[in-house]
């Protein structure tokens, strides 16, 4: 009485698809952020009335580079070269660190500028919360990249080495994608 | 992980399988364990309990309603500080009633009533083995576990616990030094809202998942339950809203702690001008209804989900408007987030946008009304089944129409001016969505009871729970219309000591008592949970002649649902007494060409071979009367 049975393999595709829907939750808190700024500005008559600082525009370029070097880190581990996928990686992690110290940076300029987190015009402390609650994800968007890289550096399936590059990816581009709408928004309410 | 395994001793046939053979402990079991059946129980007895706690609290704020001239003795032994010389503290009265809402709204009626039912229902009736990530899913439950810790641990902070109301507005919520209840009962209730949001975000977001990417074969989005589509769009509603609640308890947590002004501005505190400036109070109240409009329909669709597809199976008849069902759930998901400003009427708000408000909030009654009539018509001339269960569901039906209907009144900017803030909005909210949500939850305890514990609960207590608790509900909430209309304020910590109010100090007596009366009838549903859980009537596979996934799966609930493989699905669930099959209903496992004498044209509209095999059968029949 023999019984052949091909069990269920492992489906990563749900669990990329939670990755999509966590995605679309982080958003909507930043959507809800920036339309509690509109409804501020537009309830009080305050606006920012400040220049945004030109080390904002230089982490933009930062981030935006290390999308870039992450989508030549998942190219390069979907073709098995996995000194370059490293390579990558290291690249993309270091970016995010210099995109890190640098809003860090931002903000002690803003404090330079008297732009401050405690201030009678709440719409100058909505930027901290937008540069915080961004910086909370970037940590966590590294956190998933350190993940790829451990796992580029141990003997795992391909497939499961794909799929957590796949997850870190699209997490990173989110936050990547995120920080150019804030900066824009920032950039169109500076006045 | 594919495996191949050969059993082939002693020629006897083992229903053992590769996931089976880890082992599990006391531990991965029943404590951290990733079993969506047994979180979806983890989930339901924590509602409970949490409800029952719930439910005391209005009891003992019901007592000072009808007695704010007595004292209670008892009342000083059991809250100690809180009830000097046995007289409740006011500020303790704000801080029950806000722990009343937050515990009902929050971790009964979202958490206890998605959390168990969007766990139980959706793998085993879309035919799936387990969530799309169960550590997820374990992690929601702990989460959603310590959230109910801290808010029940804020009962024992010194000042009490959180007392600005279940929606927390500013100021009083932002300031430590507002009143007793802003201080750390505010903060620790804070700290549970978080962690609760994590847990509903983790739950919503696996519940969205699974749905979409692991229905098995042959289960196409419309031949989904009801209660599925329910526990899907819910979850949706769950995803986009909470993380707006996120936003804005970040912003009143800085206000709180750091000293920005967010929402505060012009605060004089105890004679001390304080220095905030510039904050707008009205910004907390959108985002907060940004997220607390769609949290009703959290709250109130899965509980219509579940009566569906306990109306349906228990008149023996198709859902009436299957079709109309789900998009009239569609719509009432789109439609709720645009009708956040019918709590806002009276903030100030630009008239022309209350209008605009006003328009979006009655078209939901469309959707809403549809789903009524098409209850109305399933139960219309079926062959009903008054099961527990069944007169649950009926019953939420009935609260859904009488709470539905004084939304249309509510919803109307203008009457609102006199209605906001009245015992008028307490009733209409605790009969539509209090009592139906509660009626649809344990309407969902009492069916599918046999399929989380393998036992039956018992009938004659299940009716007895019924009638009192539908009648105490009606007691309570009912007379609450008219003192709204005449203007009684609501959160009021003893009302009629204002002459104008007096009157109705014996009106409140009546409800108290009514209350107690529907408090104490749900001492017969626990003893009847916990009673059956292990002592109660063993259950056959399919007790009540369900069409859906779950009872195909063996009653000993296995991990992994099916001991074989997943059945694949052939038709929709709501095959009830089709004309010309032999039983009243005809599982969703069942292919077509089983059926053959009960086949009807339009099961085949898209399906051209079938419709060959249709019309060759029809017409062999025809043949055959001929020749007789």
């Amino acid at each position: 009485m023999a019984q052949i049975q091909q069990k269920d393999r492992v489906d990563y595709m749900p669990k990329k698809f939670v990755m999509w829907l966590i995605v679309f939750a982080s958003f909507m808190i930043f959507a809800a952020l920036t339309s509690g700024f509109i409804v501020y500005v537009g309830g009080k008559g305050k606006g920012l009335s400040i220049t945004i600082p030109p080390i904002f525009l230089y982490s933009t370029i930062t981030i935006a580079l290390s999308s870039l070097s992450m989508f030549l880190a998942s190219k390069a581990a979907k073709q098995l070269k996995f000194t370059m996928q490293r390579l990558f990686l290291w690249i993309t992690i270091g970016l995010g660190i210099a995109f890190f110290v640098l809003q860090v940076n931002g903000w002690s300029q803003l404090v330079d500028m008297g732009v401050y987190f405690v201030n009678p015009n709440a719409s100058q402390s909505f930027i901290y919360v937008f540069t915080g609650m961004h910086l909370l994800h970037i940590v966590a968007g590294l956190l998933l990249l350190l993940n790829s890289l451990v796992g580029s550096y141990r003997n795992i399936p391909q497939v499961k080495r794909i799929f957590w590059m796949e997850m870190s990816a699209i997490f990173w581009h989110f936050v990547d994608i995120i920080w150019i709408y804030l900066y824009v928004f920032l950039l169109l309410n500076q006045k | 992980m594919s495996t191949l395994s050969v059993q082939d001793h002693h020629g006897v046939h083992h229903d053992e399988h590769g996931h089976e053979h880890h082992h599990d402990t006391f531990l991965t079991k029943y404590v951290f364990s990733q079993d969506h059946k047994m979180i979806a129980k983890q989930f339901l007895i924590t509602g409970i309990i949490m409800a029952v706690f719930a439910m005391l609290l209005s009891i003992l704020f019901r007592i000072q309603l009808a007695y704010p001239d007595k004292a209670f003795p008892l009342m000083e032994t059991i809250l100690g500080r809180f009830a000097p010389e046995g007289r409740m503290d006011p500020n303790f009265y704000l801080s029950l009633v806000t722990i009343h809402g937050t515990i009902m709204v929050f971790f009964v009626l979202t958490a206890g009533l998605s959390g168990t039912f969007s766990n139980l229902l959706i793998p085993l009736q879309l035919g799936a083995r387990d969530m799309a990530s169960p550590f997820m899913n374990m992690l929601s439950y702990w989460l959603f576990f310590l959230a109910s810790l801290v808010m029940i641990g804020s009962f024992f902070v010194e000042k009490g616990p959180a007392g600005p109301g279940w929606t927390i507005y500013p100021p009083l919520s932002a300031l430590p030094k507002a009143m007793p209840g802003s201080d750390m009962g505010m903060t620790l209730w804070l700290v549970s809202m978080v962690m609760f949001v994590a847990s509903q975000l983790m739950g919503g977001i696996n519940y969205v998942s699974t749905v979409l990417n692991m229905r098995t074969k042959g289960m196409d989005l419309w031949k989904m339950p009801l209660t599925i589509w329910a526990f899907f769009l819910t979850a949706i509603l769950g995803v986009l809203a909470f993380p707006v609640l996120v936003a804005g308890v970040v912003l009143l947590i800085f206000d709180r702690s750091v000293g920005t002004s967010f929402y505060l501005s012009d605060i004089v505190l105890g004679g001390v001008p304080q220095p905030f400036e510039g904050g707008s109070p009205i910004l907390f109240q959108h985002l907060f209804w940004f997220l607390g409009h769609p949290e009703v329909y959290i709250v109130i669709m899965p509980a219509l989900g579940i009566s569906s597809e306990i109306i349906a199976t228990n008149s023996r008849k198709p859902i009436f408007g299957y079709h109309a069902m789900v998009y009239s759930l569609i719509g009432i998901t789109v439609l709720s987030f645009i009708v956040w400003g019918h709590h806002m009427f009276v903030t100030g708000m630009n008239p022309f946008l209350g209008g605009v408000f006003m328009i979006t909030t009655l078209i939901i009654a469309v959707p809403s009304a549809v789903k009524t009539f098409n209850y109305l018509a399933t139960l219309w001339r079926g062959n009903i089944r008054f099961t527990p269960a069944m007169m649950f569901a009926v019953g939420l039906v009935s609260f859904f129409i009488s709470g539905g209907l004084t939304g249309i009144y509510l919803g109307n900017a203008a009457l609102d001016i006199n209605l906001h803030d009245t015992y008028f909005v307490v009733a209409h909210f605790h009969l539509v969505m209090g009592s139906a949500a509660i009626f649809g939850m344990l309407a969902g305890v009492y069916h599918w009871f046999p399929k989380m514990f393998g036992r039956l609960m018992d009938e004659k207590l299940g009716y007895l729970h019924f009638w009192i608790t539908f009648i105490g509900a009606y007691l309570v909430f009912f007379p609450m219309h008219f003192m709204g209309l005449d203007g009684v304020p609501r959160r009021y910590y003893a009302f009629t000591e204002f002459e104008s109010f007096e009157r109705w100090l014996s009106v409140n007596t009546f409800i108290t008592w009514a209350a107690i009366m529907a408090a104490v009838a749900q001492v017969a549903f626990l003893f009847n949970f916990f009673y059956s859980i292990f002592f109660g009537k063993k259950t056959t596979q399919n007790p009540w002649g369900s069409n859906t996934l779950e009872w195909t799966t063996p009653i000993e609930r296995i991990h992994g649902n099916w001991p074989g493989d997943i059945p694949t699905v052939y038709r929709w669930p709501y095959d009830y007494s089709k004309p010309g099959h032999d039983e009243d209903f005809i599982p969703q496992t069942v292919p077509y060409s089983e059926t053959m004498s009960s086949n009807l044209p339009h099961d085949f509209e898209n399906n051209p071979v079938g419709m060959d095999e249709y019309n060759k059968w029809t017409n062999t029949q025809r043949s055959n009367e001929e020749v007789k």
